[in-house]
C-alpha cells in the first residue's frame, strides 16, 4: 500500500543524509521524495512515498522521530490529504501533431512551456493519477524526457502538523 | 577571552566535568592533544588501537554512569575507532567520539587521511557533527553531551577539522542550558497506561519480569530490586541485564534465551504475564516473539518507543525511564498473588543451581571454573567477558554476589573484555576487575596489556585456552555444516611468555583438581596477572 509520510525537520546539512540512509538500512524503498523549505526558513518538509504495510510505516516514523533534526512526523491519510506533483515532459511534435497534443493538453489543464519544429514540452501540475494518465495520453506521440518532482502533500483543512 | 576552537573543546570538557580521555595521536587532533596537555586535571590514556578507546570509553561509561570520551585523529584513526562506536551503538553506551579531520576548506578533496566518517558512522551513532565553526562548538559540545546522555544513551560524534580547532574566536560564550527542538525524550509514563499495567500485574497468577541492559542504563537497579522484593514477582534477564541481582537472589532464575538458563527459559514459557523491563527483546534474548506475543499478554517499558513493538508486540506499552516509571508503580497498590508459582520455579532454579560439571583429564571444565571463580570474587567486583563460548559459560555459570557484568551483547564484539576492563580500572581504581576472554579474542586486544603495564593497573585475566575459535568451531561441528575450517589457532603465542613481555605475571591450570589453587594464585596475586586455562576443544556451550 502507498502511503504518503511527511516530516518537518532541521534545515541542515547531513539530515536528507540520515534519513534516506535509515530507509536503505531496513531495507525499505522510497517512491518518491521531495523536499523544500518551508514558511520558516529553518524548517524543511520532506515528503515520501513509501508502498509498505502499516507496521512497517510505523517503525518507519518511530525511526525518523529519533533523529535528532526530526521536528514532526505524520503518516497522512489519503483521504484527508492533498497530494500534488509537477511532470515536465518532452515529446515529438510535428505540424500534423501538434494541434492533437495542444487538445490533450486543453483537456487535461498542462501547459505548453517550449515548442520546436520537431519537439514540444509541458506541465502539468495535478494529482499523481492524473499526472500519470497525462503521460499515458502522450505516449503515442513519442516521449522524449520526463521529469517528475515526486509528491508534495498537506492535510486538507485547517489542520496542520 | 579570545580562544582558539581546541582550547573551547577542551574547557568544554571540562564544563561536561569529563575526568578522562581514551585516545590516539596524529596530524589532525594535535591542537586539541595540545589544548590536553594545558588541562591536566583531565587524566589521559594512549591507547594501542584506536577501537580500544571507544571501549575503554565504554567500560568508563558503563560503571560511572557518565559520559566516556574518546579522541582520535582523522583518517585510519577514526575508521579503526567505527568498531568502538558501533558497539556502544549497539549495547546503548553513553560516549562522544571526537575525530580530528582534514582541514575544511579541503573537504571532500581526498586529500591525505581524509575519510568522510560522519558520513560512515551515521547509521550508528546517536547523532553526529561535523564542526565547521569553533564558534558553534560550546552549543555543540553541550548538545553532544545532552544527546549521549539522556532518552535511549548512545554515541555522539564529533568531527573537527584541524582548521577549526584552529581558529580564533573572540567572544565564547558557553550556553546554560540545552534545547533541541527535535528531542524531547520522555522521562514519566503515562498515568493512564501505569494504571493498566498495576491492573495487569495484579491479576497475574504466573508473572515474570525480564530485564535488560536498560535497567543499567537508567541507573534502576535499586529501583528494579525494591520492586521485585516489593511484589515478589521472579526475574529472568537478558545477558545485558545480567548481574542486575546478585545470581543467588531469590527471585533470580538467571538468563533467558538460546544460551540461557533452563530455568529462565522455562518461566517465560510457562508464564502468563510478561513484563519486560528495560530491553529491546532481541533475537538472542526472546527467540521467536511472534509465538510468545500469541500466547501471552505482556508489558513492555522502554524509554525508547521505537523498541516497542519493533521485535514484539506488547500488550501494554509504556514509554519513559524506567526507573521513575517503577517509582511511579510503585506509588499504586500493587499485590500479586504469585506463591505457587514462585515456589516452583525457586526449586527448579537451586536444582540448576546445584548441579554437578564433568571431570575431564588435561583439561578444566568451565562451568566449574566460573562456579569458583564466583566464590573468590570481591562483592563489588566488575566482571568483563569477551565473546565466543567463554561469554556463553561465563553468563551461565558465573556467580555473582553483587557487582557488575560487562560484556558487548549487541554487536558481539570480540575483543571487547580487556579494554572495557581498563576502562572500568580508570574510573574506579580500587574496584576488582576481571577479565574473561578466549584465545582467540585475546589475541585481538593483547596489545593493550601496554597500557595496563603503563597505568601500573591491576586486572585479573581469565583466558580460556581451547586453541580454536570455539564457538564457531562448535557451529561448525553441527549440521548443517560438515566440520572446522578457518578456526584452528596454530601458531598461537607462548601465552605465559608473551605476558611476561609486559610484566605481567602469569599461571597455568590444566587439570581439575588444580582448579582452586590456581584461582586463589590468580586472585592473590600482587598486580595484574593472567590465568591461562586449558579448556577442551570438544566441550561444547550446551554442556
Ligand atoms: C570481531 C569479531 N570477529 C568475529 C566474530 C565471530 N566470532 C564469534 S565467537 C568467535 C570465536 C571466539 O573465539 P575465542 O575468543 O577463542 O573464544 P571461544 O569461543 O573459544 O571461547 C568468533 C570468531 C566476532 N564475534 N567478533
Amino acid at each position: 500500500m502507498k502511503q504518503t509520510i511527511s516530516v518537518l525537520v532541521e534545515n541542515q546539512a547531513g539530515v536528507l543524509n540520515r534519513i534516506t540512509s535509515l530507509f536503505s538500512r531496513r531495507a525499505f524503498n522510497i517512491e518518491s521524495l521531495a523536499v523544500g523549505v518551508t514558511d520558516y526558513p529553518s524548517l524543511s518538509r520532506i515528503t515520501i512515498i513509501v508502498d509498505s504495510g502499516n507496521s512497517v510505516v510505523e517503525q518507519v516514523e518511530k525511526q525518523l522521530n529519533k533523529l535528532v533534526e526530526v521536528i514532526k512526523v505524520r503518516t497522512l491519510d489519503e483521504h484527508s490529504m492533498i497530494g500534488w506533483e509537477l511532470m515536465l515532459i518532452k515529446v515529438s511534435a510535428n505540424a500534423r501533431t501538434r494541434e492533437n497534443i495542444m487538445t490533450i493538453c486543453q483537456i487535461m489543464g498542462a501547459r505548453v512551456l517550449d515548442v520546436t519544429p520537431t519537439t514540444m514540452t509541458m506541465e502539468i501540475a495535478d494529482t499523481p493519477v492524473r499526472v500519470d494518465d497525462f503521460e499515458g495520453m502522450l505516449r503515442p506521440f513519442h516521449i522524449l524526457e520526463v521529469a517528475r518532482t515526486g509528491i508534495i502533500a498537506l492535510q486538507k483543512g485547517s489542520g496542520k502538523m | 577571552m579570545a580562544m582558539t576552537g581546541a582550547q573551547i573543546l577542551v574547557e568544554g570538557l571540562l564544563r561536561q566535568q569529563v575526568e578522562h580521555v581514551f585516545g590516539y595521536a596524529g596530524a589532525t587532533i594535535c591542537p586539541a592533544a595540545d589544548a590536553l596537555r594545558a588541562a591536566p586535571q583531565i587524566g589521559y590514556t594512549l591507547v594501542r588501537t584506536e577501537q580500544n578507546a571507544g571501549h575503554m570509553a565504554s567500560g568508563y561509561a558503563r560503571v560511572t554512569g557518565k559520559v566516556g570520551v574518546c579522541m582520535v585523529t582523522s583518517g585510519p584513526g577514526a575508521t579503526n575507532l567505527i568498531t568502538g562506536i558501533a558497539t556502544a551503538y549497539m549495547d546503548s553506551i553513553p560516549l562522544v567520539a571526537i575525530t580530528g579531520q582534514v582541514p575544511s576548506h579541503l573537504l571532500g578533496r581526498d586529500i591525505f587521511q581524509e575519510v568522510d566518517i560522519t558520513g560512515a558512522v551515521t547509521p550508528f551513532t546517536k547523532h553526529c557533527y561535523l564542526v565547521k565553526d569553533a564558534a558553534q562548538l560550546p552549543r555543540i559540545l553541550a548538545e553532544a553531551f545532552h544527546i549521549a546522555s539522556t532518552g535511549r544513551p548512545g554515541p555522539v560524534l564529533l568531527d573537527i577539522p584541524i582548521d577549526v580547532q584552529e581558529q580564533v574566536v573572540r567572544h565564547v560564550e558557553f550556553p546554560q542550558e540545552v534545547h533541541i527542538r527535535g528531542y524531547n525524550p520522555s522521562v514519566r509514563g503515562n498515568e493512564k497506561q501505569l494504571d493498566h499495567v498495576a491492573a495487569a500485574i495484579c491479576k497475574a497468577q504466573r508473572p515474570v519480569i525480564c530485564a535488560g541492559g536498560g535497567v543499567f542504563l537508567a541507573g534502576a537497579q535499586q529501583r528494579l530490586r525494591e520492586f521485585v522484593e516489593k511484589t515478589g514477582i521472579p526475574v529472568v534477564t537478558t545477558m545485558m541485564g545480567l548481574s542486575l541481582l546478585p545470581t543467588e537472589h531469590p527471585l533470580n532464575l538467571g538468563m533467558v534465551g538460546a544460551h540461557g538458563n533452563v530455568c529462565a527459559n522455562q518461566a517465560l514459557s510457562n508464564s502468563d504475564l510478561l513484563i519486560m523491563i528495560g530491553t529491546r527483546a532481541a533475537d538472542r534474548a526472546i527467540v521467536s516473539p511472534k509465538e510468545l506475543q500469541k500466547r501471552l499478554p505482556s508489558i513492555h517499558m522502554d524509554v525508547d518507543p521505537a523498541e516497542i513493538g519493533k521485535n514484539m508486540q506488547a500488550t501494554v506499552p509504556l514509554v519513559g525511564d524506567v526507573g521513575v516509571m517503577l517509582g511511579q508503580l510503585m506509588d499504586r497498590e500493587i499485590t500479586v498473588d504469585c506463591g505457587t508459582w514462585r515456589e516452583t520455579l525457586r526449586l527448579q532454579r537451586s536444582a540448576e543451581l546445584s548441579r554437578t560439571y564433568p571431570v575431564r583429564t588435561g583439561s578444566v571444565f568451565p562451568g566449574r571454573l566460573f562456579r569458583l571463580l564466583g566464590q573468590r570474587l570481591a562483592p563489588d567486583a566488575a566482571v568483563c567477558v569477551d565473546v565466543g563460548q567463554n561469554q556463553l559459560w561465563a553468563c551461565k555459570h558465573l556467580r555473582l554476589g553483587g557487582g557488575r557484568l560487562l560484556t558487548s551483547g549487541g554487536l558481539g564484539t570480540m575483543g571487547y573484555s580487556l579494554p572495557a576492563a581498563i576502562g572500568v580500572k580508570t574510573a574506579q581504581p580500587e574496584r576488582q576487575t576481571v577479565v574473561i576472554c578466549g584465545d582467540g579474542s585475546f589475541q585481538m586486544m593483547m596489545n593493550e596489556l601496554a597500557t595496563v603495564r603503563a597505568k601500573g593497573m591491576d586486572l585479573k585475566i581469565v583466558l580460556l585456552r581451547n586453541g580454536v575459535l570455539g564457538l564457531v568451531h562448535q557451529i561448525q561441528n553441527q549440521p548443517p555444516y560438515h566440520g572446522s575450517f578457518g578456526v584452528n589457532l596454530e601458531g598461537d603465542p607462548d601465552f605465559a611468555a608473551l605476558a611476561a613481555a609486559y610484566g605481567v605475571e602469569s599461571i597455568h591450570v590444566s587439570e581439575e583438581d588444580q582448579v582452586e589453587e590456581a584461582l586463589d594464585r590468580l586472585m592473590a596475586a600482587k598486580g595484574s596477572c593472567l590465568l591461562i586455562a586449558d579448556v577442551s576443544s570438544q566441550c561444547l556451550t550446551t554442556d
